[in-house]
């Protein structure tokens, strides 16, 4: 559960004060599949980072599963990412040394989990992302992007998160292969009633998710259920 | 995060660029191997030195005239070397309370003839039955020599093995003549290999009576050295400065025209020269274990900029900021480690190739190879310290974003 409560995020560069966010207020319940939508500039990132507890507002209210993280220092946000937050990164972001079971038991490793149970737990997190086991030694750079980013969904699945949060997922991928990831998501959300959070400027993208909010100049312009969503029926796991 | 993550993360960054980790871990093989083997040969030098001198006797006092600068080492002898300490100086010295034994001697080279036509030049030792006792020496085979030899003006000898060896080749020596100086002289023994090194060697001299060096060898009636055997430690300075106060009196001198120089004063100056030479030897080599140092910070800095984004990653997964410091100090600590190891190991080799090829005595001390690897984690820490904190500061979000 998110409540977000007029957040407000200042930055200031040099002699100028630029209003990333100006009062934001929305609320996000356990088990929503929400896009948050909005041209670059809008502050839609900056938003992310927020409810990615990335960074604090400068004004406002943040409360994630009831409790108040605006006020947080960096480590005990650290913790809150750690425990409760999934990343899934336009860029994947994966270790390219490390192998897929390696880098889906990374969070686990700084929450200081035994080796075993980490294991255990990264290989459900695999199963739940649909990558096939035969590639769960490969390294990342053996595998297509469709491949690497369904490896980072698994990582941001491996501690059970309150939130997926899912920063242009598509963004590097071709419209097939992003058809699959968006599946992937649809999937978590009805069958395993995942919060995801999927931040995108794309309206075709967005029209995966439930609800869309719009964001623009740092406001909330609509908020509303997808009146046509798209569901992705072609089940195709194989690439 | 747990121990055994760290060091599979640190494998993990290490291994990824084995070239750059490499060429950086020889920065400090080399610099660490240069230290060892530069205070190996200062050690082994201050090493020989010491067990020599110490082998010279226990508790020994040796009177010289002259006078023996402080500081300046007995290299310097030259200034005042005149003739001053007599037979009756030995005498007096017997009777200053904590003397235990005294050996008068007067020394000078020869050239030596045996009867079997070898020559040598070597030095020739007046001195006294009192001689093995003071100088702590021993009688290999044959005897010493004996008072009654010294009274009667014998025409014996006691030669030193090298002495024997050059004189006699593989023949026994004992009984057989040498001729010092137009005199002949009869072997009674021959003393135990002692080894020397530096400016003197005991094994390579004669010893004659005293009596017969000053009378008929060298028609002089002054000593060259008085040794002095003092009973317990303690004593040393007492009786030092008793003879000092006799000799000042006897000679009917202000300032003294002799020296008093205890085991401790010669070994004090030489001490001195080898670890002025050791300690520039190990700065030279320190400067190449400081240009190894920067070259691991150099690295870690490249590495962190490389991985800003595996940095944001890992911030954005939950790693708290001493997770990534704590990261890259190990790296840098463990490469600084490993170049230790095999530089301790490379130091190890080379000093002992110096000793086998240069003949040059080193030591490699337990002591250094610790400080070797104090160094070394010093170093890792230190220069590992500002690249891992850079990384452990960065904001996620903006190293998210680094291209």
């Amino acid at each position: 559960m998110i409540e977000c409560k007029n957040i407000v995020k200042t930055y200031q560069t040099g002699e100028t004060q630029m209003n990333a966010l100006k009062g934001v207020s929305f609320t996000i319940r356990d088990g929503e599949f929400v896009a948050i939508m909005g041209p670059s500039g809008s502050g839609k990132s900056t938003l992310m980072h927020m409810i990615g507890c990335l960074d604090t507002p400068t004004l406002g209210t943040y409360a994630l599963d009831g409790h108040d993280v605006s006020k947080l220092s960096d480590n005990e946000l650290a913790d809150i990412r750690n425990q409760k937050i999934g990343f899934v990164f336009q860029a994947f972001n994966l270790l390219a040394r490390a192998s897929v079971l390696r880098n889906v038991e990374l969070p686990l490793v700084y929450a200081g989990i035994d080796p075993s149970l980490r294991k255990k737990q990264a290989e459900s997190a695999l199963v739940s992302a649909a990558f096939p086991e035969k590639f769960w030694n490969y390294t990342p750079n053996q595998l297509s992007g469709g491949m690497m980013q369904r490896v980072a969904i698994a990582r941001a699945l491996v501690n059970n998160p309150s939130l997926i949060l899912a920063d242009e997922p598509t963004g590097n991928l071709d419209t097939k292969t992003g058809e699959i990831v968006l599946d992937t998501f649809q999937r978590l959300h009805m069958e395993e009633s995942r919060t995801i959070v999927l931040i995108t400027h794309e309206p075709y993208v967005a029209e995966h998710a439930e609800r869309i909010i719009h964001i623009r100049d740092g406001e909330i312009v609509s908020d509303e259920k997808v009146k046509n969503r798209r569901i992705v029926t072609n089940h195709n796991h194989a690439q | 995060m747990k121990t055994a993550d760290l060091i599979h993360e640190t494998y993990s960054g290490l291994t990824s660029n084995k070239v750059r980790s490499g060429l950086t871990v020889l920065g400090i093989v080399i610099g660490i191997a240069s230290v060892i083997a530069m205070v190996s040969i200062g050690q082994g030098a201050q090493g020989t030195i010491q067990s020599s001198i110490e082998g010279l006797g226990s508790n020994l006092l040796s009177v010289v005239p002259g006078i023996v600068q402080p500081g300046r080492g007995i290299v310097s002898s030259g200034r005042g070397s005149g003739q001053s300490l007599k037979n009756a100086d030995g005498d007096a010295i017997k009777n200053i309370e904590g003397v235990a034994a005294v050996s008068e001697e007067l020394q000078r080279r020869f050239q030596i003839v045996s009867q079997v036509g070898n020559n040598t030049n070597s030095t020739v030792i007046g001195g006294t039955a009192d001689y093995a006792t003071v100088r702590n020496i021993t009688v290999d085979s044959g005897s010493f020599i004996t008072e009654s030899n010294d009274r009667s003006l014998g025409r014996v000898a006691v030669i030193g093995p090298v002495a024997a060896v050059d004189l006699f080749a593989d023949t026994d020596p004992i009984g057989k003549k040498i001729r010092i100086n137009k005199v002949d002289f009869r072997v009674i023994g021959v003393l135990k290999a002692k080894g020397g090194s530096g400016f003197f060697n005991q094994d390579d001299t004669v010893i004659v009576p005293l009596s017969t060096m000053q009378k008929i060898l060298t028609g002089s009636d002054f000593l060259s050295t008085v040794a002095v055997s003092v009973a317990t430690k303690e004593q040393m300075p007492a009786v030092q400065a008793e003879i000092i106060f006799l000799l000042l009196d006897r000679h009917h001198v202000a300032e003294a025209d002799f020296s008093v120089m205890s085991q401790a004063d010669i070994l004090g100056t030489l001490t001195q020269v080898t670890t002025t030479f050791t300690i520039f030897l190990a700065s030279v080599a320190g400067i190449s274990l400081l240009v190894g140092g920067i070259g691991i910070m150099n690295m870690m800095l490249t590495a962190v900029t490389e991985r800003t984004r595996e940095i944001g990653l890992r911030k954005a997964i939950g790693a708290r900021a001493k997770d990534v410091a704590l990261q890259f100090l190990a790296e840098a600590v463990m490469l600084t480690f490993l170049g230790g190891v095999i530089g301790v190991a490379f130091g190890w080799i080379a000093a002992l190739a110096v000793s086998a090829f240069a003949g040059i005595t080193t030591s490699v001390s337990l002591m250094s190879v610790l400080l070797a690897f104090g160094v070394c984690a010093a170093i890792g820490i230190v220069f590992g310290y500002y690249p891992a904190r850079r990384a452990s500061m960065l904001n996620p979000i903006e190293a998210l974003r680094y291209e």
